[in-house]
């Protein structure tokens, strides 16, 4: 029966790849818009501890962090063993935060500054005594909204 | 003939067949150096700052629940020890009183939560207490959304939000640490 012959010729159509560049390009452009680049490498111990009322810090430029854990085993021998505070990418002494604030505050907008959050990423092995003292220097900057920075606990 | 030759030469294209390796590239690239961390926190709000010693208030002993975590993160509420896992439960029931008690808050909006901690206190301690009062308010805004609104406090409307958080408000006030245990 004629009607059922193979129709030789005509096979084997291969899927276009033409429109493969232009998927790959919207994973990309994803991946660049979620990707945030790390500004600054964690010179201190930093396990953070955990905790279940969390609030998500939005606005990624609206936030500046602190660090305060005990400095990483190659910073020891300069910096001894004892907890510190990191801000930015340096080891720096309490007197330094207001002017770290200021910087920030600057780098923002004047209508953005009261929407600033200071986040805290302390370690959780640290005590409370060096964290109570930068609290207290955020207090005298007039930076009162602060985030305590911490994993959420699986229940 | 040359001529129409050269135009057609003109019309041919920038293989564009390469494209998408470079596209893939640089996807790994950004694959690789991503890290998906989302900030998260409990957030808090420091009392603003002032050289002057805090005026004296005269609070009703009734009405404020104090939580002592000493530098052996032992728990010291209204004076007698007490686990943190039970810390949550009872600061609901201070807070609320549903049993009308005179040792408890008379109403929620009078209640205060006064926390104190040495310097030796481990921070984590810290975070988890602090985290348990904190649970306990959400908590109960929470029941109170449910019961006036048949609704999840988080999807409430702002208006209805800032009721219930005026009904229930968060005061917790921390007190200058102790010097205890500070290494």
């Amino acid at each position: 029966m004629g009607k059922f012959t193979k129709k030789r010729g005509k096979a084997k159509p291969e899927v276009s790849t033409a429109s493969l560049p232009d998927i790959i390009f919207m994973l990309l452009f994803f991946f660049m818009v979620v990707t945030v680049l790390r500004d600054a490498s964690v010179k201190v111990e930093n396990n953070l501890p955990f905790a279940t009322e969390l609030t998500k810090l939005e606005k990624k430029s609206l936030v500046n962090h602190l660090f305060i854990g005990k400095p990483l085993k190659e910073y020891q021998s300069t910096y001894g063993t004892s907890p510190r505070l990191q801000l930015g990418d340096k080891f720096a002494e309490l007197s330094e935060i207001p002017l770290f604030l200021e910087k920030h505050r600057a780098s923002v907008g004047e209508n953005s500054i009261p929407g600033i959050n200071s986040s805290l990423k302390v370690d959780g092995k640290v005590t409370m005594g060096i964290v109570t003292d930068v609290k207290t220097e955020l207090r005298k900057s007039g930076q009162l909204k602060v985030n305590y920075s911490a994993k959420p606990k699986a229940e | 003939m040359g001529r129409t030759r050269a135009k057609d030469r003109m019309k041919a294209e920038v293989n564009a067949g390469s494209m998408a390796d470079i596209a893939f590239l640089l996807l790994i690239f950004f694959l690789v150096t991503t890290t998906i961390d989302v900030d998260k926190g409990v957030l808090v709000k420091l009392p603003p700052w002032s050289n002057e010693p805090p005026p004296e208030m005269k609070l009703n002993s009734r009405n404020v629940y104090s939580v002592l975590v000493n530098a052996n993160n032992d728990l010291l509420v209204r004076g007698e020890p007490k686990l943190l896992r039970n810390l949550r439960e009872d600061t609901k029931e201070f807070i609320m009183n549903p049993k009308k008690r005179d040792d408890m808050a008379e109403i929620p909006t009078k209640a205060i939560i006064s926390l104190k901690n040495d310097r030796g206190t481990s921070y984590e301690t810290y975070l988890e207490v602090y985290n348990e009062l904190k649970a306990a308010y959400n908590e109960l805004r929470e029941t109170e959304a449910q019961k006036r609104f048949g609704k999840s406090f988080e999807f409430l409307d702002k208006v209805r939000q800032k009721e219930i958080r005026a009904d229930i408000p968060l005061v917790i006030s921390e007190a200058e640490p102790t010097n205890f245990g500070e290494e």
